[in-house]
């Protein structure tokens, strides 16, 4: 993540002399070990080059998989490894990196007691597959990822905005999206007023 | 198809809400109906959508801890809490043992103070007029405990990241200490009123059953999950906090229905009183506040965490881009992701039972909508 600048550079700097203009050193990263362990394993075996990385970071378990590997994966991690609950589907938003979205789903398994993260880059315009047929969890949980991040699961039963109103142009959590920004032509139609700011 | 008689009624399609008594707040379900069965439900929220998490991506860590508390505003401790573990967990700091047993006393305090405001609603949803005032006048020991702590009642932004800003007050363990005292007979009293009350064993039992099973497909955590029979809280599963101290029992159901969750809510506050005169007992001295630099600045990383508030599990997933501000917040609300099981509890059921098992999930629309 070092490797991402925020989209719009407003951390403020102290003047700098022109004579000598310093990079800004890259910020420091929390370090991240491989993850080791029977489940790994059986999952290396079972999905190959499919699954990416294999990372612990903060203490915490995660890895990186295909897109298409997605739903295959949960499916899995489900029936064979007892991840019986999908605990949230949510996205980040790299506007500057070729694969725009970080998609993540945090895993919960009760019998294990122990908490994953399945994550997957995917570039702007890619419809993933929904993963409502394996946790019905995941219908409002992406029907929200959609509404922030413009990103439209394919399969999914009922694809609306759900927090936003259903005519709203934009996607505000989107890093693009600049929090004064609006839709100014729904408030004026729909409040009656200039601006909602 | 059999000929149309004067005995079939047509399907009839009803709002409820947005502006409704018993939906706690601006909740608006589309109910599909025949007669007074209810045939579908479908959930339209936003209405109170601040877009928190984008407000979170434009502040600093220390800015946005009071944000979070506009969450779940009836149980502002407990957000602020997950939030602050989640920073400190970023920087890699631990608040020191007396800032977590002050916390401790202070989210169980806000657990016992939740679950008050949602009985007296509860009974008021489903035709008790009574327990109300009772609950409020529980709850206003509650508030005042956190007024004089620091200074608000409902957004009380307790806790900083790192630790804790301000010390107790000299009577603060008093007062907890006696509100344990207190309390206990208090809930007898509700007891004796509500729980072999027939009419309210009426209008709960057999009312939006949801089981273990549906429980975890839909996700659903809190009182909810208990009620359902499955024995899983946050506090026990996975200690943060120094929960793993203190003694407690985590009590469950069985039949899932509104009458276990209301049993199993009634026993979590015994439960949490209990841990709150353990922590007053054994309060450590010391520093308040880890060793936190001014500027907040987590190295680059990811981390979600989660603690067990009043109404579930309530996570946060703090992306961290080395800035002061984190990358991106992303709250996990308790409340959203049970909502969603309504429409599997309500269909069915009678337009009446769907006030209560709205009631049962005990939402609160600031944390729905976010």
């Amino acid at each position: 993540m070092a490797d991402q600048p925020k989209p719009e550079g407003k951390a403020p700097t102290a003047p700098v002399p022109p004579a000598a203009p310093k990079a800004p050193p890259p910020p420091p990263q929390a370090p991240a070990t491989p993850w080791e362990s029977g489940l790994t394993r059986a999952l290396k075996e079972r999905f190959g080059d499919q699954i990416l990385e294999f990372t612990a970071q903060h203490g915490q378990e995660f890895l990186v998989a295909k897109p298409e590997a997605v739903i295959p994966i949960l499916g899995y991690l489900k029936s064979e490894a007892a991840f019986d609950y999908l605990v949230d589907v949510t996205a980040v938003d790299y506007p500057k990196r070729a694969e725009r979205f970080d998609l993540v789903y945090v895993l919960y398994s009760f019998a294990r007691n122990q908490r994953i993260r399945l994550k997957t880059r995917i570039p702007e315009g890619y419809q993933p597959p929904t993963a409502t047929d394996v946790h019905l969890t995941a219908d409002w949980l992406e029907r929200e990822v959609f509404d922030m991040f413009g990103i439209e699961f394919s399969g999914h039963p009922n694809m609306r905005r759900i927090l936003m109103p259903e005519e709203w142009e934009g996607y505000p959590l989107r890093k693009d999206y600049s929090i004064l920004r609006q839709d100014e032509a729904w408030v004026r139609q729909n409040l009656g007023i200039e601006s909602a700011q | 198809m059999a000929e149309p008689t004067f005995l079939d009624s047509t399907e009839m399609v009803l709002n409820m809400g947005p502006q409704h008594p018993s939906t706690h707040g601006v909740l608006r379900v589309i109910l599909k109906l025949d007669g007074e069965r209810v045939r579908g439900t479908d959930c339209v929220i936003g209405y109170l959508h601040r877009g928190l998490e984008k407000i979170g991506e434009n502040r600093t860590y220390a800015m946005y801890v009071p944000y979070v508390d506009r969450a779940d505003y009836v149980a502002a401790v407990s957000n602020g809490l997950g939030f602050c573990l989640a920073a400190e967990k970023l920087l890699g700091v631990e608040a020191p043992p007396r800032a977590q047993a002050i916390r401790v006393i202070l989210a169980e305090l806000t657990r016992i103070s939740s679950h008050l405001l949602w009985l007296g609603t509860h009974c008021l949803d489903i035709g008790a007029t009574t327990p109300l005032f009772y609950t409020f006048r529980e709850r206003e020991f509650i508030m005042d405990i956190f007024e004089k702590y620091c200074g608000a009642r409902l957004t009380t932004h307790a806790f900083r990241i790192g630790g804790l800003q301000y010390e107790t007050y000299d009577e603060f363990l008093d007062e907890c200490r006696s509100f344990c005292e207190w309390l206990p007979p208090k809930l007898e009293e509700y007891d004796r009123l509500l729980t072999g009350n027939r009419i309210l064993i009426g209008r709960m039992r057999e009312v939006g059953i949801l089981n273990a099973e549906d429980c975890k497909a839909y996700g659903v955590t809190g009182p909810m999950l208990r009620a359902a029979g499955v024995k899983w809280d946050l506090r026990r599963a996975q200690p943060y906090s120094g929960y793993e101290n203190y003694d407690f029992e985590i009590p469950t159901g069985e039949r899932g229905d509104t009458y276990d969750r209301y049993l199993v809510r009634m026993e979590e506050m015994r439960q949490a009183a209990r841990i709150v005169r353990q922590a007053a007992d054994s309060m450590p001295d010391g520093p308040i506040m880890a060793k936190v630099p001014k500027v907040i600045k987590p190295p680059a990383g990811e981390v979600y965490v989660s603690v067990e508030a009043p109404k579930g599990e309530l996570g946060y997933f703090v992306v961290s881009d080395g800035s002061t501000q984190p990358y991106r917040v992303r709250i996990r609300p308790p409340s959203f992701v049970n909502l969603q099981a309504l429409d599997r509890m309500a269909r069915g059921a009678l337009v009446a039972d769907l006030v209560a098992i709205i009631g049962t999930i005990d939402i609160v629309l600031g944390e729905v909508d976010r």
